[in-house]
């Protein structure tokens, strides 16, 4: 660092040498400029107006330049800038759109040397021409840029944007004739000082106002521009048009931006609002702060680089009322901090994962990858030192491939679509879930529906039409019949473990059975609570109801609820959009608990009849002692987790629905609403949009069921004009018509809209259903013969 | 075979061209009419405030965009939330037609009709809300950063500073909407239980609701409801949710009160009917310290509060940045509102637009370095100053402004001009000196 120093000032003429420092100001900076021999700065703002010696150790105020007993507001300063020929000469912007020059070699306290007060409105900005002695150039919130030349008493020439306020102005290091402005609507212009009619060239930089622009102090092309849109570009000013080469997105608006001397591809940049910290960018690397400093209590209004051949000092001016001098030595680095491990999955399942090789170098036969390497490009040093490049990492990039054929999901794909999880008698959805994941060449999980309805069914309810199809097409499920309920409850303690020790692997009924003569020794004491044997049994006795009599108590059922005699339509019409979450939940409960009200009159109605059609009736009970649900609470959570640990989280869920009140509470709601979320995401990964909102509308967590009522906006398009229609009202911009009417009611239809392929009308689904039911013929009265299926 | 929709004759595209024509007076007036149209199939009404500034159709578009984000759009408050701050905003200046308004919507979007009864009713939350409205409703300058420390100390009620900022965006919108109404003489035109000619204001009978009036729910709960809420386009419609709405709160909440006091006679039962009557028509339940109003900032300038400089603390360098960055794209909603209200094509100079500007902005401690206030003086006519002034600091529904002479030979949509350059004036005044207290906030 020393050398560095010593390298570099040698080129200036005096050596410069310091450390990080700061010192209080009685008021808040706005602007800050330094003296070309880079030992002394100027700080102005509101209240303030100093110059400060820069020396070793400590700033040294070394006059005051805001003198009188009650300065007017021409000592109120929006901009400062000290001239880069001649020592004694500066300029102030006012904010009170005075332009002030100051002579430091007057004899006088007060140094005011010439006064312009032909801008109407605050004054942005002054800059001299970097050669030029007595040329000054303002930029006003009035709109105007004035060239002043301070032999004379006014301005020489007077530039009218055209475009609103102008924020800042800056004239190109290299060609002499031509200056940069920037204004408050976006855009940037470029003027030759000697045509003051039009500029030469204008362009649209940001959205919203440009606050400033710097010319690259070695390249003639490049200008950066910052703006209220938190970004700082790099234009190549070079070509016909102007060519945005860099972009770099801040965190908060731009308000100064200063290239780093000696550094071609570093700027500087500072907040004017929230961000406090000055940050120093490689326009080549626009993610990460090349460094920063963080010393600034306040905003930052001031930034410059001591001496224009010196990269290592930054002197920066706050609204904290402390003026600093940074050294880019003792600058955080970000990308110290950053972490520089990536990793991602790719489309078909492979994972490459991307770390700094010193991590996995352990792996001998790694080559690094092509491309890491490079070099970083040196441009104005020797030398490169290597505290001013990024940090480089090299990385190695592995990437694991994965078997498509191992994790196959179409039985996944299939067990979403054919699952039933509602609008069924609880017995009936386990059956034909059962039924599901046998087909579907999954015993365990078969058996665990099974089982699922025999714990929870009400004995005399299980009966019905679960059996028909079991004895008639399931070979392995009259096997059941020998065992008893005894068997049959610990087996489902025995084969929850064996699974897990068993892990994915096949399980079959083989498998089961030593599993469970040796649980049903182990738990004797379940014997005692059990009691009667006879109960499995007669559970499946009434299977053989005859036909007449299923029908009529079915027939009871529907006359009681109504849900289910409506027929199911493959979706609601409308169903209403509930803001308030507690509502759907109430509606829900409702929906799980009724099966459970069927399941009792169901009980009440076949107690009687049940002797008469049992066929493999080994012994008839004479009370019913049945075990109660909660008794297999315990068990079943203990499965669902089981299941959603192996990843089978479709299981949980599905349980989760069917067996809705019965179970709910036993688990705590957190792991239901993670159970949830994660089938939800995968079902929406297989694109099964209907089977997972049907999932969201069956939850009865409520950070679920809001699920639906998220991102509802439907973006439409005028059936007139064909033009996207914007989000106010159902009136179309252009033609002025109301879109999408319903052919039958001729109102709007802000629902479901139908219409027929052959001519083109439609309208409110069940209008138009209605409609087709009683007439052939469109609605429209287009005489097109409508067909609706 | 195919028939071009557009020509037939529904009675919905009869009923938009009836609206078409009534405010179509010219082509130069068809945005206005589009935007009433889009406004009266969303909201099934077009308020009488868009109708004043129908004459100038550029302002009232992004007026109406952002009066409609701020109120239903995304944001961090709830909806109801929303309203009822709009409604503690209008309520300071004694504006009967906004709070009808916004206690309209308020019920509308699900809002607890309890609260209605008063501040007292209304969540702490709300009620800690109440101190910032006051101040900012008539003297600004004293917004300071201990308030906003307040709000967002944390405990049980606090606020984010997301949803202060909304909060202070509602304030500040209806504190200067009251401005408005109050130039223009809305409030006067607006008798709650009369619905207007052409049935479009304020679709909302507080009086029937309140006396929960049973033959209302009886009436709806018949099969027609669903048929009739599906054709949500003509107000009534509205109407008839939002009286179902309120019977159905009602209707709990009175359960929830009979369980409360079981034992309360007939006669206290009474009462309280006719309290709520008075709910719906006396804004100062919504407010406290009803005492407090503008004072003159210049003679408070002893008092040690300093002027605020606009070079200092501006909208466009400082407000805006800060606003967009805690509620999302409002800056440049309320840019947009700033820009069209000064670049309105107007008979008035831009020297006038800018001396009513900054002497709005100078009443309530707001400086410009660069201006010089004798302009003022020699611009505006004295009785056009007090008329400024009175609309800006004194916007009470209970008096009606003095038209100026200077404004009474101009046009309608001059002086409505006016009334706008002061709403949007006190807007930034508003928002100034809360952002400012917010960023003070912030670097402490």
């Amino acid at each position: 660092m020393e050398k560095m120093s010593r390298v570099t000032t040698a080129l200036g003429n005096s050596a410069i040498s310091g450390r990080t420092m700061f010192c209080h100001l009685d008021a808040p900076a706005n602007a800050i400029s330094v003296c070309r021999d880079a030992t002394q700065v100027v700080v102005a703002g509101r209240n303030i107006f100093k110059i400060y010696a820069l020396e070793e150790e400590q700033f040294v105020e070394k006059l005051n330049l805001r003198v009188g007993r009650k300065p007017s507001l021409n000592f109120s300063c929006a901009d400062v800038m000290w001239h880069q020929m001649e020592e004694n000469l500066l300029a102030t912007a006012a904010t009170n759109g005075a332009v002030v020059t100051w002579n430091l070699g007057k004899p006088s306290r007060n140094k005011q040397d010439q006064l312009f007060t032909e801008h109407k409105r605050t004054v942005n900005k002054v800059c001299f021409h970097p050669t030029e002695v007595y040329m000054l150039l303002s930029g006003s919130q009035d709109g105007f840029m004035k060239c002043f030349d301070l032999r004379k008493k006014e301005s020489v020439s007077t530039f009218s944007g055209q475009s609103e306020s102008v924020r800042d102005v800056q004239f190109s290091m290299k060609d002499y004739f031509t200056f940069a402005a920037s204004f408050e609507n976006g855009n940037v212009q470029l003027w030759d000082i000697r045509r003051p009619d039009r500029y030469e060239r204008m362009f649209t930089a940001h959205t919203g106002p440009v606050f400033c622009c710097d010319w690259h102090p070695d390249d003639r092309g490049w200008l950066a521009t910052g703006g209220r849109d938190k970004m700082v570009k790099v234009w190549d000013m070079t070509t016909n048009r102007a060519k945005e080469i860099y972009c770099v997105q801040t965190i908060a608006s731009v308000a100064r931006v200063k290239w780093r001397p000696e550094r071609k591809f570093h700027l500087a940049t500072c907040s004017m609002m929230v961000d406090h910290n000055i940050y120093v960018w490689d326009v080549r690397r626009p993610f990460i702060p090349f460094a920063t400093f963080e010393e600034h209590k306040d905003v930052t209004t001031g930034i410059v680089w001591r001496h224009q051949h010196d990269p290592h000092f930054l002197l920066s001016g706050s609204k904290d009322s402390t003026l600093y001098q940074h050294m880019f030595k003792d600058a955080t680095r970000p990308v110290d901090k950053a972490n520089p491990e990536g990793l991602c999955f790719g489309l078909f399942g492979d994972l490459a994962f991307a770390a700094k090789e010193s991590l996995i170098s352990s792996d001998a036969n790694r080559k690094p990858y092509p491309g890491g390497d490079r070099r970083y490009p040196i441009f104005f040093f020797k030398k490169p030192d290597p505290t001013e490049q990024f940090a480089h990492v090299s990385s190695a990039l592995s990437v694991f491939e994965t078997d498509l054929d191992s994790n196959r999901m179409d039985w996944f794909v299939k067990t979403a679509q054919l699952y039933l999880l509602c609008g069924k008698p609880f017995a009936e959805l386990c059956d034909h879930n059962a039924k599901v994941a046998q087909e579907l060449k999954r015993p365990q999980v078969s058996k665990t529906w099974t089982m699922l309805r025999i714990m929870f069914s009400d004995p005399a309810n299980l009966t019905t039409p679960g059996l028909n199809h079991n004895l008639s097409k399931l070979g392995t499920m009259p096997l059941m019949n020998s065992f008893n309920m005894k068997e049959m409850s610990s087996g489902m303690g025995t084969e929850s473990r064996l699974e897990r020790s068993k892990g994915e692997s096949r399980q079959d009924n083989i498998h089961l059975e030593p599993g469970n003569s040796h649980a049903s020794n182990n738990n004797e004491e379940n014997e005692e609570t059990e009691g009667s044997e006879g109960q499995a049994e007669y559970m499946f006795c009434d299977a053989e109801l005859d036909d007449d009599d299923l029908y009529s108590m079915e027939n009871d059922n529907q006359a009681e609820e109504p849900e289910y005699t409506l027929p199911q339509e493959a979706f609601q019409l409308r169903h209403e959009i509930i803001d308030n979450p507690s509502a759907p939940e109430h509606l829900q409960q409702d929906k799980a608990d009724s099966p459970h009200v069927s399941g009792n009159e169901a009980e009440v109605t076949c107690l009687t009849p049940i002797e008469s059609f049992s066929l493999i009736s080994i012994s008839q009970p004479l009370f019913s002692p049945h075990l109660p649900a909660s008794f297999f609470c315990p068990i079943v959570r203990e499965m669902l987790t089981y299941y959603a640990e192996q990843g089978d989280v479709q299981m949980a869920v599905s349980v989760l629905i069917v067996l809705g009140d019965r179970i709910r509470k036993e688990i705590d709601d957190l792991t239901q609403e993670h159970w949830y979320m994660s089938y939800i995401d995968l079902l929406q990964r297989f694109e099964l949009w209907n089977v997972s909102n049907e999932v969201i509308k069956l939850s009865t967590c409520s950070a679920i069921t809001c699920l639906n009522q998220a991102s509802t906006t439907l973006h439409i398009n005028c059936s007139n004009c064909k033009r996207p229609m914007s989000n106010k009202g159902w009136i179309c911009d252009r033609c002025h018509q109301c879109a999408s009417v319903c052919a039958v009611c001729h109102h709007v239809v802000k629902g479901l809209f139908v219409w027929c392929q052959g001519c083109s009308h439609g309208g409110h689904l069940e209008h138009i259903m209605n409609w087709l039911k009683s007439s052939a013929h469109c609605p429209a009265g287009c005489g097109h013969l409508c067909e609706y299926t | 075979m195919i028939i071009c929709t557009n020509k037939m004759e529904y009675p919905l595209r009869t009923q938009c061209q009836r609206v078409h024509k009534q405010v179509m007076v010219n082509g130069e007036k068809e945005r206005v009419s589009l935007l009433f149209m889009k406004a009266l199939v969303s909201r099934g009404s077009v308020d009488a405030v868009s109708q004043q500034m129908a004459s100038h159709p550029q302002y009232l578009e992004s007026f109406l965009r952002t009066q409609h984000y701020i109120l239903h759009m995304d944001g961090p408050l709830p909806l109801p939330y929303r309203h009822y701050i709009a409604i503690m905003a209008a309520a300071r200046h004694h504006c009967n037609y906004l709070v009808y308004l916004h206690s309209a919507q308020f019920l509308r979007v699900g809002g607890d009709p309890l609260w209605l009864q008063g501040l007292e009713a209304a969540p702490p939350r709300l009620r800690l809300l109440d101190h910032i409205n006051k101040v900012l409703a008539h003297q600004p300058w004293l917004t300071a950063c201990s308030h906003i420390q307040t709000l967002l100390k944390s405990g049980e009620q606090c606020w984010s500073l997301a949803e202060l900022v909304q909060a202070v965006v509602i304030l500040a919108h209806c504190h200067s909407l009251c401005s408005f109404v109050f130039g223009c003489d809305t409030d006067s035109d607006f008798v709650p239980l009369s619905k207007s000619p052409n049935g479009t204001p304020p679709s909302f009978c507080p009086f029937d609701a309140a006396n929960g009036n049973t033959n209302v729910p009886q009436l709806l709960a018949t099969p027609s409801e669903h048929i009739t809420r599906r054709r949500s386009l003509d107000s009534s419609c509205d109407m008839v949710c939002l009286k179902e709405r309120i019977q159905k709160s009602q209707e709990e909440r009175e359960k929830r009160e009979e369980r409360l006091l079981q034992t309360q006679t007939l006669q206290q039962t009474d009462m309280e009917e006719e309290e709520e009557m008075i709910f719906f028509t006396d804004p100062t339940r919504f407010i406290t310290d009803p005492d407090l109003c503008y004072q003159e900032f210049a003679r408070r300038e002893e008092d040690h509060f300093q002027v605020f400089r606009v070079q200092d603390y501006s909208w466009e360098d400082h407000g805006f940045s800060l606003v967009n960055r805690l509620y999302s794209d409002i800056g440049h909603l309320l840019d947009d509102r700033f820009r069209s209200v000064t670049t309105l094509p107007s008979m008035h100079s831009p020297d006038l637009k800018r001396a009513i500007w900054n002497y709005i902005h100078c009443v309530l401690g707001i400086r410009y370095d660069d201006y010089d206030y004798g302009e003022v003086n020699q611009l505006l006519a004295q009785d056009l100053k007090l008329y400024i002034k009175a609309v800006a600091c004194f916007p009470d529904a209970t008096k009606t402004p003095v038209c100026p002479l200077s404004l009474a030979p101009l046009k309608t949509s001059e002086r409505i001009h006016v009334n706008l350059l002061i709403m949007e004036a006190r807007l930034q005044a508003e928002l100034l000196y809360a952002l400012r207290a917010i960023t003070q906030y912030m670097i402490a």
